[in-house]
């Protein structure tokens, strides 16, 4: 049922391949299709602004009142590109194999490879579009290292990667709409999918500032919506982050890919009060010269500074020698968690570990360190009150990005025709744990050299609707629903905000589906979404109107989707009988603590199809063929 | 750590853009110090919201300093007092117990209000899509090092590349003008070899799709770079001057 459509051949061949067999749309008609694309963060403007250079008309939507501020503007640390510059032996099938390492075995091997092979292209055009990347004084490109890789081979651009690489994807989306190809649409949100006979046609909208819900049809139909941590409510995401249009569209028919592999990222800034509305990614740019530690003897409440070296374990470093600081994110996460759990967490809470700088402050200057990290060093000490410079940093995980997504083939495209899907909300590439600097990556490869290509296939395929389909009795049923579940959400008149609401589901999920999983919680979790769902219909309380800028209105429907998607994600984590990456069944482990994968019956992709009828969604399995990796236990020693 | 402060509220509350807004006072208790002022605009709006009226509307995202989505004008400075630093990024311990705040949306032509706190910025947008790029189609790049920059200008255009897009500079400005903003974008590519090629259209076409959305001049007061929370010099707009004078479409004798 499932048909990855990975071409055939060896694995080095198959996107050229592929490429050369994929039909194409001839120029003259490209203008008579049109494209809805959803979402600007990196992946939807990249694709939003290359179709509309190849000649198809674009239409494109997003949350923010500019494209611009979509949340891939807040990537820090870099961009990996297998570009080798720093001689240190780097390759494409390096970093093809360090990705597919690094997500625990559980990514499809071609849709790797390929993102591997066009990394080089993605530096090549962000250069020529003047993305500003750090540079060595010799006038060429600098390079830094990210946990799972042994190579320098992250560019990136101060602290401000994803705002260089955002604002470059997004001045080329406005030279196509001053060129006319592009009309965008700011301030709307994707409320639904419509389908006509299964395939995808289009979307409804509601625009934020009028509250009009309105039809928009389409030739084919991309989601580039981002991903779901903040289901985790607390998370390193920006605010407006969420599940609707992937939820909307798998409840459409789209299957969801494994939703429970989610990363939780070890260098944020910890939790401080119940009051708080996000977590501060500090990033893992950082571990190139801090060093993680704690205190050796469990309750040492004394002051870093007290602490002489000998009575400090510098646990990454000890138990991964061949990495140290730079293991990847999952096995950071779960050892600072581990430290946390054993008594040795620092701070007023006990929930953190200190990431330090003051060896390599000695060994470089406070000069270089600050060219390096200043814009981080600054905000660390903004939102803590304390300077890095002179006091180790106090860090602790949480929730950051999401591998799961919606499934799609080796095209991009979902299970329903026409409607694919880009970047961080589909689950191609990352398998159970993504590497530091990979998602910029494969937004950009997505966004810019892959979806060209494989949209055109689709399209050839498809004859141009030529007329507006809006007036179509799928549209006007949606849009009735849409409208109807406004109303409902205005009417409940409840006592609790969205946000309280929210944040009930978010504490639930991290203590149950979080860091560490067992049976036993996820049942309990399994058992207590419904209720909190039912508790939300009858008492959630969204004051205002559905006519204007109405902020309440559209969290509430946002926590409405996480409540429903909460469910298909404890489902997935509790189904998934081993560990993998950022996935730890604490059932499933070596005895060194070790996610222990099990290969003989988990070496697949979970994709779960929704159930019209009400009924438990039904699981598909694409098997995993590993056909150039040996599979093994994943060792960072 | 665990101080709390009790604050006064004069906010600025305005349905739409017809509405003529006004002023009102609310008082929150038990502000933690260490809470972001988004977020102390949260406990706000959860108590107004318990209490059946309206919150406040307030744009708002990564609430790390980086997206450019926040920005009200607070005792009278764009993103408050705090030198280099967006709302979201002003923490309370930067205010008094029992102190009375004022809080504004940005005041300027440009940028019309839409609710309480949320002004219109597509301006920003439309000037960008007058020119602030280098039409580099996907595809037809040569490798990325085949052509050296020498690191002091990329450093250079970084600092103006930096520009987050909140328009506390028009904010701040007396005469509402957009030139810090324009500027900055100017500087960033036309610092870079690759921006030199359009550059003289560029600045000209950006320059009039300024005038054109209402935004005023300069006159030197420099209150635009003391504003910006990334503090983004002057020093861009002198350089956006010059383009102009050379552009191809340079100002009307
Ligand atoms: C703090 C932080 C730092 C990071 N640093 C790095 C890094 O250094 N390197 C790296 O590789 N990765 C990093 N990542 C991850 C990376 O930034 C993201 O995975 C990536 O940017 C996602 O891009 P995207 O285009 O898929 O989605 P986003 O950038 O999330 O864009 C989503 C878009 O969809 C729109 N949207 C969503 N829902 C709707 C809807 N219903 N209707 C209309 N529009 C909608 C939004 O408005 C937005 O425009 C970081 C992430 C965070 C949180
Ligand atoms: S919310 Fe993004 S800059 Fe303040």
């Amino acid at each position: 049922m499932l048909d990855s459509k990975i071409p055939s051949g060896p694995l080095k061949e198959k996107w050229a391949n592929h490429k050369l067999h994929l039909k194409l749309v001839n120029p003259a008609n490209k203008r008579k299709y049109q494209v809805i694309v959803v979402g600007t963060g990196l992946a939807g403007s990249s694709a939003a602004a290359t179709l509309a250079e190849l000649g198809y008309r674009v239409k494109v939507f997003c949350i923010q009142d500019s494209p611009r501020r979509a949340h891939s503007i807040a990537a820090q640390g870099g961009i990996n590109a297998a570009k080798n510059y720093a001689n240190d032996g780097d390759s494409i099938d390096r970093l093809f194999y360090d990705t597919i390492k690094g997500g625990d075995f559980r990514a499809r091997e071609a849709n790797v490879y390929r993102l591997a092979e066009v990394s080089h292209a993605i530096i090549d055009h962000c250069v020529a579009q003047g993305v500003p990347f750090a540079r060595e004084y010799s006038g060429y490109l600098d390079n830094r290292s990210f946990g799972g890789a042994q190579v320098s081979r992250t560019f990136y651009a101060r602290g401000q990667t994803g705002q260089q690489l955002l604002l470059g994807a997004y001045s080329a989306l406005m030279k196509e709409v001053s060129r006319g190809n592009v009309e965008i649409h700011p301030r709307t949100e994707m409320l639904d999918l419509v389908t006509i006979d299964g395939v995808a046609k289009g979307i409804i909208t509601r625009d934020l500032i009028s509250g009009k819900v309105e039809s928009h049809a389409a030739d084919a139909v991309i989601l580039a919506t981002g991903g779901y941590s903040s289901v985790f409510y607390l998370s390193t995401n920006a605010k407006a982050c969420n599940a609707t249009a992937i939820w909307r569209a798998h409840k459409r028919g789209a299957f969801l890919a494994n939703p429970c592999f989610t990363q939780i990222h070890p260098t944020c800034i910890p939790v401080h009060g119940d009051y708080q509305s996000k977590l501060t990614l500090m990033s893992e740019g950082l571990r190139n010269d801090g060093r993680v530690w704690v205190p050796k003897n469990a309750n040492d409440k004394r002051d870093p500074s007290k602490v002489q070296i000998a009575e400090r374990d510098y646990f990454l470093e000890r138990k991964y020698p061949t990495f140290g600081n730079l293991v990847p994110r999952d096995i950071a996460s779960r050892n600072a968690k581990e430290m946390c759990d054993s008594g040795h967490g620092v701070g007023e809470t006990g929930m953190a570990v200190y990431l330090d700088f003051a060896d390599a402050i000695k060994r470089l200057g406070k000069e270089k360190i600050s060219e390096r990290y200043g814009n981080l060093f600054e905000m660390y000490e903004k939102i803590s009150g304390d300077n890095p410079y002179e006091k180790p940093m106090m860090i602790y995980p949480a929730p950051h990005y999401t591998m799961g997504g919606l499934w799609v083939d080796y095209n991009l495209m979902s299970t329903i025709p026409g409607l694919f899907v880009l970047g961080e909300a589909n689950f191609s590439d990352h398998g159970a744990n993504r590497l530091g600097a990979s998602a910029l990556m494969q937004g950009l490869a997505d966004g810019y050299f892959i979806i060209p290509y494989t949209i055109g296939d689709y399209l050839a395929q498809t004859t141009p609707a030529g007329m507006d389909l809006t007036s179509f009795p799928a549209f006007r049923e949606a849009e009735g629903q849409v409208v109807q579940k406004v109303s409902r959400l205005l009417a409940a008149k409840g006592k609790r905000t969205a946000d309280d609401f929210h944040k009930q589901l978010g504490k639930l999920l991290w203590d149950k589906c979080g860091m560490a999983r067992n049976e036993a919680g996820l049942r309990q979790a399994l058992n207590q979404i419904p209720a909190i769902r039912q508790e939300f219909w009858e008492n959630v309380n969204v004051p205002g109107s559905g006519e204007d800028l109405n902020q309440s209105l559209e969290k509430a429907g946002r926590v409405a989707d996480y409540l429903e998607f909460a469910e298909l994600f404890v489902m997935d984590a509790l189904h998934r009988n081993e560990s993998c990456g950022g996935h730890f069944r604490e059932e499933f482990q070596t005895p060194e603590g070790e996610a222990k994968r099990d290969d003989s019956k988990f070496c697949y992709v979970a994709a779960w199809q929704h159930q019209e009828s009400g009924a438990e969604p039904v699981l598909h399995k694409e098997p995993l063929k590993f056909e150039s990796v040996n599979l093994t236990q994943r060792s960072y020693k | 750590m665990d101080k709390k402060l009790n604050l006064k509220l004069m906010l600025w509350r305005q349905n739409g853009a017809k509405d003529k807004g006004k002023f009102e006072t609310y008082k929150v208790k038990d502000i933690d110090v260490s809470m972001s002022f988004l977020e102390m605009l949260d406990v706000l709006n959860e108590t107004l919201t318990r209490e059946g009226q309206e919150p406040v509307a307030f744009d708002h995202d990564c609430r790390e300093g980086i997206c450019g989505a926040c920005g009200a004008v607070v005792n009278g400075k764009a993103h408050g007092k705090l030198k280099g630093t967006t709302l979201c990024q002003l923490h309370m311990r930067h205010f008094e117990n029992n102190e009375t705040i004022v809080i504004e949306p940005w005041r300027a032509k440009g940028f019309p209000v839409i609710k309480d706190l949320v002004v219109d910025r597509s301006s920003f947008d439309r000037i960008i899509a007058a020119g602030g790029y280098i039409s580099a189609k996907t595809g037809s790049a040569p490798d990325a090092n085949a052509i050296p920059v020498a690191k002091e200008s990329v450093e250079q255009s970084m600092d103006a590349a930096a520009c987050i897009g909140c328009g506390a500079c028009v904010a701040a400005c007396p005469n509402a003008a957009a030139m810090l903003f324009v500027g900055a974008k100017i500087s960033h590519l036309v610092l870079l070899p690759q921006g030199k090629v359009e550059s003289k259209t560029r600045t000209g076409n950006m320059v009039h799709q300024m005038d054109k959305e209402g935004f005023g001049n300069c006159s030197n007061e420099y209150e635009c770079e003391a504003a910006c929370p990334k503090s983004i010099s002057v020093s861009n707009i002198a350089l956006m001057n010059r383009e102009f004078m050379f552009s191809k479409n340079p100002p009307k004798p």
